[in-house]
């Protein structure tokens, strides 16, 4: 049966990882290259970069770094931050990329879902929310949280899903840094209203919040976080024995 | 020397760097000399079927892969590029494959269980059916990375490998020097690599 999957994500600046750890046996610890590695090594099932680089040299530093990983690492990699155009998602992929995930590009400009998804196939297409919720409605965020668009989020999400995305992070402004565990509520709105992979994201705080996340949602496909992996709070494969021994399926 | 075939469908960065990584050589290519000289063949491919196959036959390509196959050489399809191995395919309509093996391809669309998701995206475990110089390093329930809404079917004389998935899909064939994976073994770490170093192996 396919494995619910475990996926740490990196945010790159100027080419290197934002918030660096401390494993062990890293000679540079926000290195790109050497910590996508360490977690291809030790149990990840895919890997998410997100570039947080505004300025264009920054962004060129991506690229090289992205067809480094792309170039050592062989499970699937997903990109995200500034794709705003076809031409940013055909930049991801050339240098190795398989997924591009689109936020606020996707907000901007609706069409670039659609157009994007029959370029290069619904697979490839992530579409990545910001959602919080305001006057008990979930709304879609943009700007990395910081701007409401008044959107309603399951029906954004519908939308986007109908014009060809093939998966969706949906990341909780209202669970995220304080991990307390994921935004189960939310998450099984979401996972009602489509029919393609859901990404839980937002509140990981421990291995509990993982099995709650897993067992609440018996459709939701995979969970992402970033500082319990990368500050060593949780380290995956222990995670994975923990929720394998929970009877939740895992890949070890 | 593998040629990794190239007719304009696909992305193949990861194909390329994974078997540089085992210290393959490898050419990508769509000139039939060089398909001809090469010591091996390998078809990848993502996106419809129907697109895919006009394309390899707009180059020619197709007759040039028939006609080395027939001569003896390996060939590796992987996702796509092994589903044009079989002798069609009913993916919006019905189009004719390469005939390189026996067998058909079927959406998975009202034969697995509705509340499973398509496409089948993800990890999932291998079934070995039977032995063969592909699968050298893999063990049984290893697992690999699948990405697809279509799989094959009728081919029980080069069915390799199965996983569960509602129902038991095709996860690789081969029959002969004709060899496939459903899956993508340049994204299945480890487990992916290995297949890839057998394949290069004699």
């Amino acid at each position: 049966m396919i494995t619910k999957r475990i996926i740490p994500c990196l945010d790159v600046k100027n080419g290197r990882v934002v918030k660096g750890t401390n494993f062990q046996g890293l000679s540079d610890v926000s290195s790109p290259v050497e910590l996508g590695k360490y977690y291809s090594d030790n149990g990840a099932d895919e890997l998410v970069f997100y570039d947080i680089t505004a300025s264009f040299e920054g962004r060129q530093l991506f690229t090289d770094i992205l067809r480094q990983v792309a170039s050592t690492i062989f499970i699937p990699l997903t990109v995200g931050g500034g794709i705003n155009t076809l031409d940013d998602f055909d930049r991801v992929l050339k240098c190795g990329a398989d997924k591009v995930s689109v936020n606020s590009g996707a907000i901007r400009d609706p069409s670039l879902v659609g157009e994007a998804a029959k370029r290069y196939g619904d697979q490839c297409v992530v579409l990545s929310a910001d959602i919080k919720l305001v006057d008990g409605v979930y709304r879609v965020f943009a700007k990395g949280g910081r701007e409401n668009t008044g959107m309603e989020a399951i029906s954004w999400i519908k939308r986007c899903v109908s014009e060809g995305a093939g998966e969706v992070v949906v990341n909780s402004i209202d669970t995220d840094g304080v991990k307390n565990g994921f935004d189960i509520p939310l998450l099984q709105q979401v996972c009602d209203a489509v029919n393609v992979p859901v990404i839980a994201s937002g509140g990981a705080g421990s291995v509990s919040h993982f099995k709650e996340l897993f067992r609440a949602i018996p459709t939701i496909d995979a969970a992402l976080a970033a500082s319990v992996f990368h500050f060593g709070e949780i380290a995956i494969p222990d995670l994975k024995k923990d929720l394998r021994s929970d009877g939740i399926t895992v890949r070890l | 020397m593998i040629a990794i075939i190239d007719y304009g469908v696909g992305n193949l960065f990861s194909l390329t760097s994974s078997l540089g990584s085992i210290g393959a050589e490898t050419v990508i290519t769509s000139d039939p000399d060089v398909i001809r000289k090469a010591d091996k063949l390998l078809l990848p491919g993502v996106g419809a079927f129907s697109d895919a196959i006009a394309k390899l036959r707009a180059t020619g390509l197709d007759k040039v892969i028939i006609e080395e196959v027939r001569g003896g050489k390996e060939l590796l399809g992987i996702c796509l590029g092994m589903q044009m191995l079989f002798e069609k395919s009913y993916e919006y309509g019905e189009h004719e494959g390469l005939g390189l093996l026996k067998g058909a391809v079927v959406p998975m669309a009202g034969v697995i269980p509705s509340e499973l998701k398509i496409p089948h995206i993800g990890w999932n475990a291998l079934h070995v059916c039977k032995e063969n110089k592909l699968f050298r390093y893999v063990n049984e329930g290893d697992f690999v990375y699948f990405v697809h809404s279509y799989y094959a079917t009728d081919c029980d004389e080069s069915l390799l490998a199965t996983t569960e998935y509602g129902k038991e899909l095709t996860a690789a064939v081969a029959y002969g020097n004709v060899m496939g994976c459903q899956f993508h073994p340049e994204k299945s770490g480890s487990v992916g690599l290995s297949i890839l170093r057998a394949f290069c192996e004699e």
